[in-house]
């Protein structure tokens, strides 16, 4: 599989997704 | 006024300006620099950018980050374990704070070092250079990729709390 990280297309999309899963995490998880 | 808020907007202030300078440095590096190397390797005009711009580039972005990160720590002041603890309501600007110190980390351990191979400033094989390369490029673009949430973490994590149910 291709390392997302090698497109900078790829680095983006994955750093909005990282941001959608932090976001639950902290929505849900953090007092 | 309070010392304290006179500390904190001073650190605000000189937050923002050397974040600006890390960022956009490290956007300058990956939305820029990557691609022009790749074309003046192709005709013969990279060392211009090896030479004269890198090395500059990476003075600044290096040393950004250290501004940068020290002044996040005095604008958190009594609230800093709090948000690395991710407790009292400081969970959201925590995780800003948690990415802005795996970047620094990125920056000095595995950026800086590598980059000194590449571009000479420290010995190196050919073979070595390769490698340093790779670890140096993926290193600045997880930390591009970390800027992004990092960034939202940092904007809204403290003014918009109503986004965290806080």
């Amino acid at each position: 599989m291709k390392n997302p990280l090698d497109s900078l297309w790829g680095t983006v999309i994955s750093g909005v997704v990282l941001t959608a899963v932090l976001y639950v995490f902290a929505r849900n998880f953090l007092g | 006024m309070e010392n304290i808020d006179l500390v904190a907007a001073l650190s605000r202030w000189i937050h923002f300006m050397a974040g600006v300078m890390w960022i956009g440095l490290l956007y300058y590096f990956n939305f820029v620099q990557v691609a022009a190397l790749k074309n003046a390797g192709a005709d013969g005009t990279a060392a211009g950018i090896t030479k004269h711009v890198a090395p500059r580039a990476l003075l600044f972005f290096r040393w950004a980050a250290v501004v940068t990160w020290l002044a996040g720590a005095a604008l958190l002041g009594p609230l800093f374990v709090d948000a690395f603890l991710l407790r009292n309501g400081m969970g959201p600007i925590g995780i800003g704070a948690w990415l802005g110190t795996i970047m620094l980390f990125n920056v000095w351990v595995l950026i800086w070092p590598n980059q000194k191979k590449i571009l000479g400033m420290s010995p190196a094989s050919d073979e070595e250079k390769n490698k340093a390369r790779r670890v140096a490029f993926l290193a600045s673009r997880t930390n591009t990729m970390l800027s992004i949430p990092m960034l939202f973490f940092m904007a809204g994590g403290w003014s918009h709390r109503a986004l965290f149910g806080l």
